[in-house]
This record gives structure tokens, C-alpha cells and sequence, in this order.
């Protein structure tokens, strides 16, 4: 640098940003932890019966949701993720080799990008409904009877399914974007020596294109590991406030680790639902701080390359 | 002479020979050509299947978005459902209805508000903050901005709890009454500056070569004047970038407005959403509910398909989204 220090006027420039994030991120971080550690808080009058090391997390573990919530979070995350992975990956690949039409067809498939959760996860709940919806109509073709997947008294398994459907829909977009952006940075010398060699499509696929895409699918995967552990938007456009299926029992609810947040917080007036909700945005947090490990460790190693 | 025959002879016999082995290569290859030229369309024709399918089942919850939206009530509760309506039969009354349902042009009003204060809002605190990690050599701006970065990953949950306890200490929001100013204040003060877009546009003002600072130096002008004189001006798609995808951030913000508003009147359109669309009889209007949908999911296409260069920029930078 050959400009001198200006440390005064660097933080007078700092200094809107900065009041806000104190406000709005720094001291809501640091109080989650503290929230988390108080026993019967109640943030109505701002008192608490002295600390706790582990009550509050208890008290979310023990939660009648919370072993609900954690496997419905574990099945979107590893069921939806890795199959929206690989379908972006193949049409990522497939819309590279193309010429013609192919801005058309990447315009179609970034538009899931940009719509809203709410108003295209109503539109899911419809397609999958059973007398009006498009998907049994299709099953109607091969002769499958109508399934109730998301109505009156569905089950968990036909409503998580009509779920994941929504998910891996939902999350192509903007994986297919990133793959994209990384397959058109690929040396084409590559391919070059490949077309030399007449080496077959599917090797090329698999020899050269998957091990060069390699850091960039881990990235992918991982970022969306994390993503999708914050799934909560798109379960409220299926189903509404309650997170089930209507006339179901809480036991069929699709609720996620961030929707027991968001029960927490509806509840704030009684006495420590909010520290409640503070220790379970913990254990999320943790969680994706594990993920993000990962994923630094990951892209030391530099996959393959 | 005879000498001179024979080895014209076995000239000829060997250039007929060349030529021949020419011939049958030549003729080889040609169904080589064809051969590959054959599997070359055969593999088009497989890509091109492997699109047109997967392209159709992205676009098939729009269709049917839009086809239901259209349709009359008896239409959409016949089974099984059709797939086609005529232009003549469509009902566009029923964008009408899903208006009045809910308070959607208050809604949108309020969007606009919220939307406008906000991103005015987050431009110029990213703008000040970027210049500073940008241009700006002060102590401690690598640690700051390091710091920064790492709150990129936390989970917004951990933010909203506490946020939603400051902004009802402050007096914005609470159950029993609460004013329009109020609300606007909840709703947009939290997200007036972001850390992402300091990022961001951070990235774009370190591409601005040194040497046009130092000459504005020379000339003695001020780093605010430089500021907004060159680097703004240079760093304009970034900035646009930013005010469109804060701007459809607002469009889509669902959970926060619900949280921190006691009226339904000063809610924001995706809020709407989740209204009951009940017909006189008090039959779930599929019709008007899918229309409400479209009244949202409309706007958002219009802006990407207008301006999708600018928000393809933005993402290419983006961490996280599901």
C-alpha cells in the first residue's frame, strides 16, 4: 500500500454498516448463547431464575417434535440434496454440448431460481392434490390408483414424498447455474485430445468432465447440505402454518429443525420458550458449523484436480 | 528399350496399385464418416430428448399454475382435471377475486415502501463499508472483514430471535397496537445493510486499478468525491445486481413481516398468500388460490427475464441457497 494509515476515516465510512450489524447480527449472536443458558426466562419482564448449563436443550431435545424434526431434516437434506445434485449435473453437462437453443433452454431452467417458495410449493400441494392434481393423473396412465399425498388425513410418507419432489425441483436451478459457470471454465484441450482418441461420450463424461467438475460438486453438495438443513419456507407453501397435512396428528408433521425455532418464538410469551428457541438455532448452528468444517477440510485437500 | 518397358510397365502396375488401395481406403472411411456421423445425431437426438424432458418438468408447476388459475371452480374440481382450456374460457375475473381476497394492493404498496427503504438503505451503508475494505488502509481492516466474512455462514434463525426481542423492546412491534411507521421500521431497518453485498461489491471496487485513485489524489480530490465521481459509477452492475436481488428478497420476505406485524394491513404480498381462498359455498377456491400465486410469481419473472444478466452475476457469487 503507498497510502498511509487513515483509520479515523476508514471507520467513519465503516460506521452505518456497522451500528447496524452491531445491532442486528453481532449482539443477536452473542445473545443466543447467552438466552440459551438462562433458566425460565421471560423476555416480557427480561427475568430468570439464575443459569443453566444444559436445561434449555434438554428441554428441546426432550420436546415432543424434536426427534420428528431432526429426521425429517435428515431425510430432506440426504435424500433431496445428493438426487438434485446429480439430475443438475447430468442436464448441467447436457446444456454445455448443445449449441442451439441452449440459451433458451438455460433460461428455463435458472427460472425456479427466482420464484417464490410459498407460491410455487401452493402450486405443489395442487398438482399433488388427489382429485384435481396433475401427478395422479399421470399415475392414472400406468393404471396406478389416485394417492391422497398431501390432503385430508395424508400420511407422512405420501406428504414427505410429495415434499422431496418439491425440494430436488426447487434446489436444480441454481445448482445447475454454478455447474455451468464451472463446466465453461474446463480447458477444452481436454476434450480436444479426447475427440483425438475417439474416447466414448459416457468416459469422457466420467474420465474427464466429473474429476475436473470434482471441488466444484463437493462445494455444491456441501453448501447445499447446509441449505437445505434450513428447510422451513418450502414446507410452510405445502402446508401451511402447521407444517402437516390437514387432520393429521403433530406425530405426521413435516416440521424441521428451524420450524422448532419458529414454534419457540410463536410461543416467546411464555416463560423460556425463547431460550428454548435460542438452543435449538444452537444446535442448528452447530450442525451447519460441522458441515462447514467439512467442507474447509474438503477443499484443502482439493478433491481431485 | 525392353528394360525401359518393363519398368514402365511396373510403374504403371504400381501406381494402379496406389490408386486402387487409395480407392478402398477412401471408400472406408466415407462409411466411417457416415457411421459417426450417424451415431453424432443419434447422440443429439438423446440430449436434446434428455432437455426437452427435464425442461418440461420445470416448467410444468408454472403451467399448471397458470392453467388453474384460469380455469372456473367447476373446471378445476373436474376429474379427471383437464389440460387445455381455450382462450375464449379463460377466466381472468378470477385475478380479480384473488385481489380482493386479500388486501393485495395494500400489500403490494407496502412492498414497494418496504422494499425502496430498504435497498436505498443497505446501497449506501455497502457502498461506505465496501470503500472502506476496499480502498481504504486502516488497522485491523483485514481481522474486521474476516470476521464479517464468517458471520456469512450462521444460520439467520440465531439473528431472528434476539431482533425480534430488540424490536419489540424498542416499542415496534407488540401485540396490542403497534403504527404503520412502526411496522416500517421493524421491517426494514434489520436489513439495511448486508454483509454479503459488502462482500460483493467489495470485489468490484478492488478491480478499479490503483493508478486512477492515485491520479484523482494528485489532483486533490476527496476520497468521498472519488467515491461517487468514479468507483460508483464504475462499479454500477454490481450496484444494480444488488438493488434487484434486495428488492426480490422483499417480494418473497414471508416469515419476518409475519413475525414482527400485529395488523394483517401491513403485511407484505407473500403474506398474502396464505390467506384462505374460500368461494361463497366455502369451498377452497383452487382457482383463486393459484392465481394469488401467479400475482406474486409474475413480477419475479418479468424482472428475471429482463435483467437476467445482472442477477446470473449475483448468484455466481453466492454462497448458500438450498
Amino acid at each position: 500500500m503507498l497510502e498511509k494509515q487513515s483509520n479515523l476515516k476508514a471507520w467513519l465510512y465503516l460506521l452505518p454498516a456497522m451500528a447496524l450489524l452491531l445491532v442486528f447480527t453481532f449482539y443477536p449472536l452473542f445473545n443466543a448463547f447467552y438466552l440459551a443458558f438462562l433458566r425460565d426466562y421471560s423476555y416480557l419482564n427480561g427475568t430468570a431464575e439464575g443459569y443453566t448449563l444444559f436445561g434449555n436443550f434438554i428441554d428441546v431435545i426432550q420436546g415432543a417434535n424434536f426427534r420428528i424434526a431432526m429426521k425429517n431434516t435428515s431425510i430432506i437434506v440426504f435424500i433431496s440434496v445428493p438426487i438434485s445434485v446429480m439430475v443438475a449435473l447430468l442436464i448441467s453437462v447436457a446444456l454445455n454440448s448443445i449449441k442451439k437453443l441452449q440459451g433458451m433452454f438455460q433460461t428455463i431452467f435458472f427460472l425456479p431460481y427466482v420464484t417464490n417458495a410459498i407460491a410455487i410449493g401452493m402450486a405443489f400441494a395442487f398438482i399433488f392434490h388427489q382429485d384435481y392434481g396433475l401427478f395422479n393423473l399421470i399415475l392414472g396412465v400406468f393404471g396406478i390408483d389416485p394417492v391422497n399425498w398431501v390432503g385430508l388425513g395424508a400420511s407422512w410418507n405420501t406428504a414427505m414424498f410429495a415434499l422431496l419432489v418439491y425440494t430436488v425441483w426447487g434446489g436444480l436451478a441454481f445448482k445447475i447455474m454454478v455447474f455451468l459457470a464451472g463446466l465453461q471454465n474446463i480447458d477444452k484441450q481436454y476434450y480436444d485430445a479426447a475427440r483425438v482418441d475417439s474416447t466414448p461420450k459416457w468416459r469422457v463424461f466420467s474420465r474427464i468432465t466429473v474429476p475436473l467438475l470434482s471441488p466444484m460438486i463437493a462445494y455444491i453438495t456441501i453448501t447445499s447440505f447446509i441449505g437445505a438443513f434450513k428447510a422451513y419456507r418450502t414446507i410452510i407453501g405445502m402446508f401451511g402454518p402447521t407444517l402437516r397435512p390437514p387432520g393429521t396428528l403433530s406425530k405426521d408433521s413435516l416440521i424441521t429443525i428451524v420450524g422448532l425455532v419458529y414454534d419457540s418464538i410463536a410461543q416467546a410469551d411464555a416463560v423460556g420458550k425463547i431460550s428454548q428457541a435460542a438452543a435449538a438455532s444452537i444446535i442448528l448452528f452447530l450442525i451447519t458449523l460441522s458441515f462447514t468444517g467439512v467442507q474447509m477440510i474438503i477443499s484443502k485437500k482439493r478433491v481431485h484436480y | 528399350m525392353e528394360n525401359f518397358k518393363e519398368t514402365l510397365k511396373n510403374m504403371i502396375e504400381k501406381i494402379k496399385e496406389v490408386f486402387k488401395r487409395k480407392e478402398t481406403t477412401y471408400s472406408e472411411e466415407t462409411i466411417d464418416i457416415k457411421d459417426s456421423k450417424r451415431k453424432a445425431i443419434i447422440y443429439k437426438v438423446v440430449v436434446y430428448s434428455f432437455i426437452i424432458f427435464f425442461a418440461i418438468l420445470v416448467l410444468i408447476p408454472f403451467y399448471w399454475m397458470i392453467l388453474t388459475s384460469l380455469k372456473t371452480l367447476e373446471q378445476v374440481e373436474e376429474v379427471p382435471p383437464t389440460l387445455w382450456i381455450a382462450f375464449k374460457d379463460m377466466m381472468f375475473v378470477n385475478y380479480l377475486n384473488a385481489l380482493n381476497a386479500a388486501p393485495y394492493l395494500r400489500y403490494m404498496l407496502n412492498t414497494v415502501i418496504v422494499a425502496t427503504i430498504s435497498t436505498v438503505g443497505t446501497i449506501f451503508t455497502t457502498i461506505f463499508a465496501a470503500f472502506a475494505f476496499a480502498r481504504l488502509n486502516f488497522r485491523g481492516r483485514d481481522i474486521v472483514f474476516m470476521v464479517l466474512i464468517s458471520t456469512m455462514m450462521i444460520p439467520g434463525e440465531m439473528f431472528v430471535i434476539t431482533n425480534y426481542i430488540t424490536v419489540s423492546r424498542l416499542g415496534w412491534y407488540s401485540p396490542f397496537n403497534q403504527t404503520f411507521g412502526q411496522a416500517l421500521l421493524a421491517l426494514t431497518l434489520p436489513f439495511m445493510t448486508s454483509i454479503f453485498y459488502i462482500f460483493f461489491l467489495r470485489q468490484a471496487f478492488k478491480q478499479i486499478p490503483d493508478e486512477l485513485y492515485l491520479a484523482s489524489k494528485v489532483d486533490g480530490t476527496s476520497d468521498f468525491k472519488y467515491l461517487w465521481r468514479i468507483m460508483v459509477p464504475i462499479a454500477k452492475p454490481t450496484i444494480i445486481t444488488i438493488t434487484i436481488l434486495n428488492a426480490m428478497g422483499t417480494w418473497s420476505a414471508y416469515i419476518w413481516p409475519n413475525l414482527v406485524t400485529k395488523e394483517i394491513e401491513y403485511r407484505l404480498v407473500t403474506n398474502g398468500l396464505r390467506n384462505a381462498y374460500l368461494d361463497l359455498t366455502g369451498r377452497i377456491a383452487y382457482n383463486e388460490q393459484m392465481a394469488a400465486a401467479m400475482i406474486v410469481t409474475f413480477p419475479l419473472f418479468v424482472v428475471f427475464l429482463l435483467l437476467k444478466k445482472y442477477i446470473m452475476r449475483g448468484v455466481s457469487r453466492s454462497g448458500i441457497k438450498g
